[in-house]
């Protein structure tokens, strides 16, 4: 009798967020592979700015190269589809023209952290007001499985046959030591926590770094003997991560080789395009438009 | 694109043939067990079981599924 009381009580119908306002429709099918996660990570990134409730005009996406930066292709904003690393660079020329433009920079491990490393670090050093996504899987996808900054010890890829002998970054403790203001680790598998911690990352005046955890089945995947999509989204980023919440009561044999996934590091500093607006004035220059 | 008949209060699941890629992710992660893998395209296996969770809809990373 209870269970029949319950299933009563749900009956309201859910209805599917509906993407067709953030999306170019005759975009999709979209490139990535069947499994990839990045298309989850666009779906709550699309939600969250969606919470917002502001224009789509007020945001603008950029990206350098790779998987991950084929993102603004398919979404209905301004966007900006740059050189390989150098999204960063092109994304501060843009929030230094246009101070009330929030841009959000969807990059890869390779594109931020190998190519772009420089201006990684500098744009966090800086604290400008910009998103940067750093999508995670750990490996170069577009170009066939190469190691990257983050590949962890012992993977294969294309150009590690016998394992990876190179110790990875932590994204995270990167963007902090490098002075981002807003550092979070999110992944592809909890949809709900990385929509919330993006939609706290836009909402954040200064740098704000997301590092999420993605899977690519067709290179990392085939090559570390993982059996499919779900198999690496249950073993990396379900079973690989801890909640930071959780963290705190958990014994230490529970967290060892585990990643924290939560809001890490979340700190007020000057921010640069205001800092830069009061020099102007210093200086007697026009006030910015 | 299939729909599935709204007979009674069965939930209408929506998939969109030309966008689903058969990655499998909304079947392993369905709490229960409604969507079955055939060759490359998802299909609805047990209509009865959906309880509108909408988690296929939020893993599917080609906004190819939709639960109404």
């Amino acid at each position: 009798m209870e269970t029949v009381a319950v299933k009563k009580k749900k009956k309201e119908k859910p209805v599917p967020f509906d993407y067709s306002n953030y999306i170019r429709k005759g975009k999709l099918p979209h490139i990535w592979c069947p499994g990839c996660g990045h298309g989850i990570v666009l779906k709550s990134l699309l939600r969250a700015i969606a919470t917002t409730g502001r224009p789509n005009d007020d945001f603008a996406l950029v990206s350098g190269i790779g998987c991950s930066s084929r993102t603004p292709g398919y979404v209905n904003f301004n966007t900006l589809h740059t050189l390989h690393g150098r999204a960063l660079a092109f994304a501060t020329g843009l929030k230094m023209a246009k101070p009330n433009l929030k841009v959000i920079v969807t990059t890869g491990d390779g594109d931020a952290l190998a190519i772009g490393g420089n201006h990684f670090i500098h744009t966090c050093r800086r604290n400008l007001d910009i998103v940067i996504m750093v999508y995670n899987n750990f490996i170069y996808g577009m170009t066939s499985g190469q190691f990257s900054p983050t590949t962890l010890p012992g993977m294969i890829a294309t150009t590690s046959r016998y394992g990876n002998i190179d110790p990875p970054f932590d994204v995270c403790k990167m963007a902090e030591a490098a002075g981002a203001t807003f550092v979070a680790r999110g992944t592809a598998y909890h949809y709900g926590e990385l929509e919330k911690i993006l939609y706290e990352a836009i909402m954040h005046k200064g740098t704000a770094v997301i590092d999420i955890l993605d899977s690519c089945p067709t290179y990392y995947g085939r090559f570390n003997k993982y059996k499919s999509a779900a198999d690496m989204m249950e073993k990396i980023e379900k079973e690989g991560t801890v909640s930071v919440k959780q963290a705190d009561s958990l014994p230490l044999e529970k967290l060892e080789g585990k990643l924290l996934r939560g809001v890490l590091y979340n700190k007020e500093r000057p921010e640069y395009t205001a800092e830069y607006a009061k020099l102007v004035e210093k200086a007697g220059g026009s006030k910015p438009k | 694109m299939t729909t599935t008949e709204t007979e009674k209060d069965l939930p209408r699941i929506l998939i969109y043939e030309e966008l689903c890629k058969g990655c499998d992710i909304c079947a392993v992660f369905c709490p229960t067990e409604v969507l079955e893998l055939k060759g490359n395209m998802m299909t609805v296996k047990n209509l009865e079981a959906c309880t509108r969770c909408q988690l296929c809809d939020l893993r599917c990373p080609d906004f190819a599924i939709q639960v109404f």
